[in-house]
């Protein structure tokens, strides 16, 4: 299909996103590999946006990895689920906007079964009353918080100090964009761009000057699969799908990969890491690896933040490349420097000019 | 069998292997989502009972690429859910390498959400138990509280923010709901036929992680799993 083909199906696949007052739930992946992935999110819809976004401390785990882990039966994970909808309403909000994509994914299909199954819902809501006395309002609206970036995706351009062009040849960056299974491939209608053209993250990466590369394994797994890497003896097939992306990609001469979901991030930088070990291979160009980021990490990026605020020092895959291309000044010194510095005195000027 | 995902992920499958196509699992497994659709829908008990202790459930990685492919709609991976459900609570999954596993995760992710209110958390994602993490990890581990709160979070502090501590009210509440919804059942059915499975295998089997079994099912590969 010609580039115009797929833009048109993309702008056939729209959703409505809030435009403010989010409650905001968070993923325990990206917790652990990417907290300042978090940390950005919110200084970028609070500080740069001026959106109003709350987290209740109360809210907890969704439960979703261990329900498609399998060891958390669908019954449990509905009324965990549906106590963070409880606390959504205690809070007196109506927009929910979870930082995961197997979260994103566990709450379409939950609210999918009980549209289509109004007898579930009547035993879930009978459940959560007797183990905690709490009683919820579905969510108006449910966006990935990658959704929510997409949707203020001009408003980040408008302030950027930084744009995703190699600024010694001013060429856009090649950039792959990696979409979580979870986010559309359950329900498609409820991603934009659907599950085959997703356009979440390329909407991002035009829109702050970046290419994005069409390359064969665009939409194969990065090969989490859960069980597949939570137990040690499997993990050769999480390896083996994110070797089959890298192999696909390759060619196309990827500067860097931007992913929405908290796990494949992980995934795709430690697996090269890996490979390299065990064969000696790396697939970015210069003899190094390809960095990925989260979108969070590029967003913070386009505006000015620091890198090691960000968080880019937790990565396995250097990604210096991509700042040096972008021209981002950094303290190499700073990387591995556990007190807070340069880098926060430089993010609250930026949020103060 | 009564699963509200056999409702919602199987009506008449026209066997056209679609989900076999696009699936990821199959590429790498001996594994093919088709025939397992195609034994749960014959409804015969017993090809199903040889199903539910097989290796073959435990294939799958439940990306869920079957669901956006296939030409009726159907969700052969919810299918699979709902059978490792079925298998676990029969106390069929010990019968299988692949299936023993399940105590591991109902020890790490499964007591994680329980006892933390998180899925995974630093403290528990060790270089010992994840070596592909890199010698990165090695440093971002170690020093993990530091690191955490230098980037703004609240590590195991009160109040909201990244990896802050669960309060035990929340806790209580999510223990409930398991105990409740039948999620406690499920763990100490896990347990139980584990215990049953390490005697006959002879393998000390304490609580938690180190001891024979649980290292036995994290680590063993009998080899008969992968494509060649």
């Amino acid at each position: 299909m010609k580039l115009e083909g797929k833009k048109a199906v993309w702008s056939e696949y729209q959703k409505e996103i809030a435009d403010d007052n989010y409650f905001y739930v968070r993923s325990c992946i990206r917790q652990n590999f990417f907290p300042g992935s978090e940390v950005a999110f919110l200084k970028i819809m609070k500080e740069e946006l001026k959106k109003d976004v709350y987290e209740h401390p109360c809210h907890t785990t969704c439960s979703g990895i261990g329900y498609h882990a399998d060891v958390v039966p669908v019954d449990t994970a509905m009324t965990v689920v549906a106590r963070q909808f409880a606390m959504m309403t205690e809070a007196g909000y109506k927009n929910y906007v979870p930082s995961c994509i197997t979260s994103f994914g566990l709450y379409t299909e939950i609210l999918e079964t009980w549209h289509h199954f109004p007898e579930v819902e009547a035993k879930v809501r009978e459940y959560l009353r007797k183990a905690t006395g709490r009683e919820f309002e579905k969510p108006q609206n449910l966006a990935h918080a990658s959704d929510v970036i997409f949707k203020f995706r001009k408003e980040i351009a408008a302030k950027a100090k930084f744009k995703l062009i190699n600024k010694n040849t001013g060429a856009p960056l090649k950039v792959v964009d990696h979409i979580g299974c979870h986010y559309a491939k359950m329900f498609p209608s409820k991603g934009v761009g659907g599950a085959e053209y997703p356009y979440v993250l390329a909407g991002m990466i035009e829109e702050w000057g970046g290419e994005v590369i069409d390359y064969p394994e665009r939409r194969h797994c990065c090969g989490f699969g859960f069980r597949q890497y939570l137990v040690q003896a499997n993990r050769g097939f999480s390896i083996a799908c994110s070797k089959e992306k890298f192999e696909s990609m390759k060619p196309f001469k990827p500067d860097m990969i931007i992913t929405n979901c908290p796990g494949c991030p992980m995934f795709l930088d430690r697996w090269q890491y890996v490979i390299n070990e065990m064969e000696g291979k790396k697939y970015g160009q210069n003899n190094e690896g390809i960095p990925v980021f989260t979108y969070e990490e590029v967003a913070g990026l386009v505006l000015g933040y620091d890198p090691w605020d960000l968080g880019l020092q937790m990565h396995q895959t250097d990604c210096e490349p991509v700042l040096d291309k972008m021209g981002i000044e950094y303290d190499p010194e700073m990387k591995h420097s556990l007190k807070s510095g340069l880098g926060n005195s430089r993010i609250k000027n930026l949020i103060t000019i | 069998m009564q699963d509200i995902r056999f409702e919602e992920g199987l009506n008449a499958c026209m066997n056209c292997g679609v989900c076999t196509a696009i699936c990821p699992a199959a590429e790498f497994y001996n594994y093919d989502p088709r025939q397992i659709v195609d034994i749960v829908q014959t409804g015969d008990n017993n090809e199903i009972e040889a199903l539910l202790k097989s290796e073959v459930i435990w294939y799958c990685g439940e990306c869920m690429s079957c669901k956006t492919r296939c030409p009726r709609g159907n969700a052969p991976g919810l299918v699979i859910m709902a059978l490792r459900g079925l298998s676990q609570d029969l106390g069929f999954f010990v019968e299988s390498e692949k299936g023993r596993q399940q105590l591991a995760v109902k020890r790490t992710v499964g007591e994680a959400i329980i006892n933390r209110g998180y899925c995974v958390h630093l403290d528990m994602i060790t270089p010992e138990l994840h070596p592909e993490q890199g010698p990165n990890w090695e440093w971002v581990h170690e020093n993990r509280a530091e690191l955490v709160n230098r980037l703004g979070g609240n590590f195991n502090g009160d109040g909201p923010g990244i990896l802050r501590k669960i309060p035990e009210e929340t806790l209580d509440e999510l223990k409930k709901i398991f105990e409740v919804t039948g999620g406690l059942r499920r763990y100490e059915r896990i347990e139980y036929f584990s215990k049953k499975k390490a005697e006959e295998l002879d393998l000390d089997l304490d609580e938690g992680i180190d001891n024979e079994y649980f290292i036995s099912i994290y680590k063993s590969d009998n080899g008969s799993h992968t494509k060649q």
